[in-house]
């Protein structure tokens, strides 16, 4: 018998977890930038940590900690073109910000209010929790694209856990088949829920799931700023020229609970993720500027203070939101409301009135 | 005799069934070490070992699946969906196969499986989790749908699901989850799929409802007692197969009937009870029978979700209107 097709996948890295480059750095990473890179990581946990408070204090709904991921969530928002389309999972704060979310944006979506979804580039898709079902709204995306001659691409995030869905491996396939200007990001953490990634498959990578659909495939380092970053950089352009599709798996570490709603030492080992921080994405990319010269503990502290004053001006914002009128889930159900709706809306509105006479009605953040 | 809550009774229930028959295994994302994100399934992973109690890889076709072949083939599965509104992929599998295998191979192959889900809203949930889509099972030919509102119903009809012989959808209303601890024996006895329960007397009016709606429900009818109206209220609890005798009787006897359910309205399983009152009790009503229910929209995320829900003072005016009604 003789092998017909052969397949590697490669790994790619340029800083390591001490902050030492490993690999000649690209052109595209000058000092100026990879500052105001980690500037945006910086911003993203000050804000990730605000809002796992506001959970604990009960003026938030449960919330998907980004911590330990910021360097793939800024990486892939500084590398998207405005004109591409992001198809988010529900885990992507650090991109939505650099898509246009403001913060409060962000907290009224995990506030459970609808408006946190109007935010954001026009073209994008909205926060998606159904598990790996955005997948194929990204190849819709991508062949509206290819169809209309469009030379914009689509990039779509998807968790470790959520490439075990028949949605990803499909999207991922016809990707290939199509020769799709799509780009999928794998955010793996190495944990789903309390799922751990070596149940989730039996395959080495979760990059080489792309070789079934004959998609170019690499895994890089999800902490390393300067590999994400590059890696995306190189898959959009490859969509950009009608190259088609890449998957991404970037590997990184979910250093908190799944959510506010979890409690990660259920099932897992202390020691696991106190090694795990050794690795995290902040801190490395942060010794590398210290390094390079290009930083400081003054910087440091500047930088903290202003990213602290944004977020109490966000949390402000979205804690003096009034509820919308509870009408609203009638406003945009359809373009127009159909006939026999109104007697439910005017049923509704009895209702709102009957509730405000006993003190009940929406929630409010307080 | 413990006293347990719904989700606690679940997990006693899970536990019972595992201990006296072999066959039955679980699966799911996250029922394992983590013992399910509302615990259902919490300790039963160290008693019963990973061969009986499987964290799946994420993906509910799968879930669908290897219920389907697992129970073709001797074990009986109690598979979790995590949260109702994550069930759409397992719907080929429960339609195209679940619910038809039986029938497919005139009674060869059977499915005798359960999926186990939490539903409902009113716990402050994410996007997709608080919807209650019942109707869209119970629409199923071939499946049986039970939902249980208090933690002796929880334990006892969840025993009857594992026993039956075809594929059961479980629905547990989560807002309920830990509202009410009850004594419950850990027994082993269930109760009857397939018949409705009659929790309050009464000759005036009957109000039907289900799930985390019950609660409600009891409150409501508790005030009206007060003016003098008495409520029968009547928990579905299977809400397919439906149990219409027992509906249709009080309905002869009080001649007014309310049906309260936190789904959708259109299309919905009040709509089938009300039909088959129309077919079969119509020269008995005094008054049109009254839905209160969700709005035929989306449900709204959970700041504005208390407006979507039926609460006590809906159904009350609706109780109200309809004892005026007629008259
Ligand atoms: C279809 C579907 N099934 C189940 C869930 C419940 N759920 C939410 S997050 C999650 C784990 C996801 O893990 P992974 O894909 O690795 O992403 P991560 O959250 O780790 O970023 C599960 C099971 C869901 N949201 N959607
Ligand atoms: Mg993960």
């Amino acid at each position: 018998m003789e092998a017909v097709c052969h397949f590697d996948i490669k790994f790619n890295r340029f800083i390591d977890p001490q902050g030492n480059v490993v690999d000649r750095l690209p052109d595209w990473a000058t000092e100026s930038f990879l500052v105001s890179a980690y500037q945006d990581m910086v911003k993203t946990r000050v804000f990730d940590q605000k809002a796992i408070a506001l959970q604990r204090t009960g003026q938030l709904g449960t919330y998907p900690s980004t911590l330990g991921m910021e360097a793939i969530g800024v990486a892939i928002g500084l590398a998207m073109d405005k004109e591409d389309v992001f198809v988010p999972y529900y885990r992507d704060h650090a991109t939505l910000l650099k898509r246009g979310y403001r913060m409060e944006d962000i907290l009224l979506y995990w506030g459970g209010d609808e408006r946190g979804s109007l935010a954001g580039m026009p073209q994008d898709f909205p926060y998606c929790v159904p598990i790996a079902t955005q997948c194929g709204h990204a190849v819709g995306v991508a062949a509206a694209k290819k169809i209309r001659g469009s030379s914009n691409a689509s990039l779509v995030t998807i968790g470790d856990g959520g490439t075990s869905k028949g949605d990803f491996l499909e999207a991922v396939n016809v990707a290939g088949a199509w020769q799709l200007p799509v780009v999928f990001i794998i955010n793996n953490n190495q944990w789903a829920i309390s799922v751990p990634r070596n149940l989730q498959t039996g395959a080495k990578t979760l990059a080489q799931k792309a070789i079934l659909g004959g998609v170019p495939s690499l895994q890089v380092d999800g902490n390393d700023f300067v590999a994400v970053y590059d890696a995306t950089k190189e898959a959009l352009k490859r969509a950009y020229h009608h190259k088609g599709a890449t998957v991404i798996e970037c590997v990184s570490y979910r250093l908190s609970d799944h959510t506010t709603a979890d409690d990660a030492t259920r099932y897992r080992r202390s020691e696991e993720v106190s090694s795990a921080w050794e690795r995290e994405p902040v801190k490395r990319l942060q010794q590398y500027l210290y390094k390079q010269g290009a930083w400081n503990e003054h910087k440091e502290q500047a930088l903290l203070k202003e990213a602290q004053q944004a977020v109490e001006v966000a949390v402000k914002r979205y804690l003096s939101s009034e509820p919308e009128p509870a009408e609203a889930m009638f406003d945009h159900l359809y373009a127009e409301m159909p006939q026999g709706m109104e007697e439910q809306l005017e049923e509704l509105s009895t209702k709102v009135q009957r509730m405000a006479a006993v003190g009940k009605g929406g929630s409010s953040h307080g | 005799m413990a006293e347990v809550t719904l989700v606690e009774a679940v997990n006693l229930a899970l536990n019972h069934e595992m201990r006296t028959d072999n066959s039955v295994v679980i699966l799911g994302e996250d029922v394992g070490v983590n013992g399910g994100v509302f615990r259902a399934t919490q300790g039963l992973r160290e008693t019963f070992g990973f061969k009986r109690v499987m964290d799946t890889p994420l993906a509910e076709t799968l879930i669908g699946g290897l219920s389907v072949g697992m129970a073709a083939h001797g074990l009986k599965p109690v598979a979790e969906i995590q949260f109702l509104g994550f069930i759409f992929a397992a719907y080929e599998q429960l339609i195209t196969h679940a619910a038809r295998l039986r029938n497919r191979t005139r009674g060869r192959l059977s499915c005798p499986m359960v999926i186990r889900a939490p539903f409902g809203g009113g716990i402050h949930a994410p996007e997709h989790h608080s919807e209650s889509t019942e109707a869209l099972l119970a629409h199923i030919p071939g499946i049986k749908v039970v939902i249980p509102s208090s933690p002796q119903r929880a334990y006892s009809l969840l025993l009857a699901a594992i026993r039956d012989p075809d594929p059961v959808v479980f629905l547990e209303p989560k807002r309920i989850y830990r509202a009410v601890k009850q004594r419950v024996e850990d027994d082993g006895s269930d109760l009857p799929i397939g018949s409705c329960f009659t929790l309050r007397e009464g000759q005036d009016v009957t109000l039907v409802t289900w799930g985390a709606s019950v609660m409600e429900a009891m409150k409501a009818a508790n005030q009206m007692s007060e003016r003098g109206v008495e409520v029968e209220v009547i928990d579905v609890a299977t809400v397919k197969p439906l149990d219409m005798n027992t509906i249709l009787a009080s309905v002869r006897k009080t001649g007014r009937c309310v049906i309260v359910h936190e789904a959708t309205r259109s299309f919905g399983v009040g709509a089938e009870i009300s039909a088959q009152i129309a077919e079969k009790a119509l020269v008995d009503l005094i008054a049109p029978v009254k839905r209160v229910t969700g709005y035929d929209t989306v449900m709204p995320y959970y700041r504005n979700e208390n407006y979507f829900m039926p609460n006590e003072e809906e159904i009350l005016a609706a109780l109200q209107a309809i004892v005026h009604d007629g008259e």
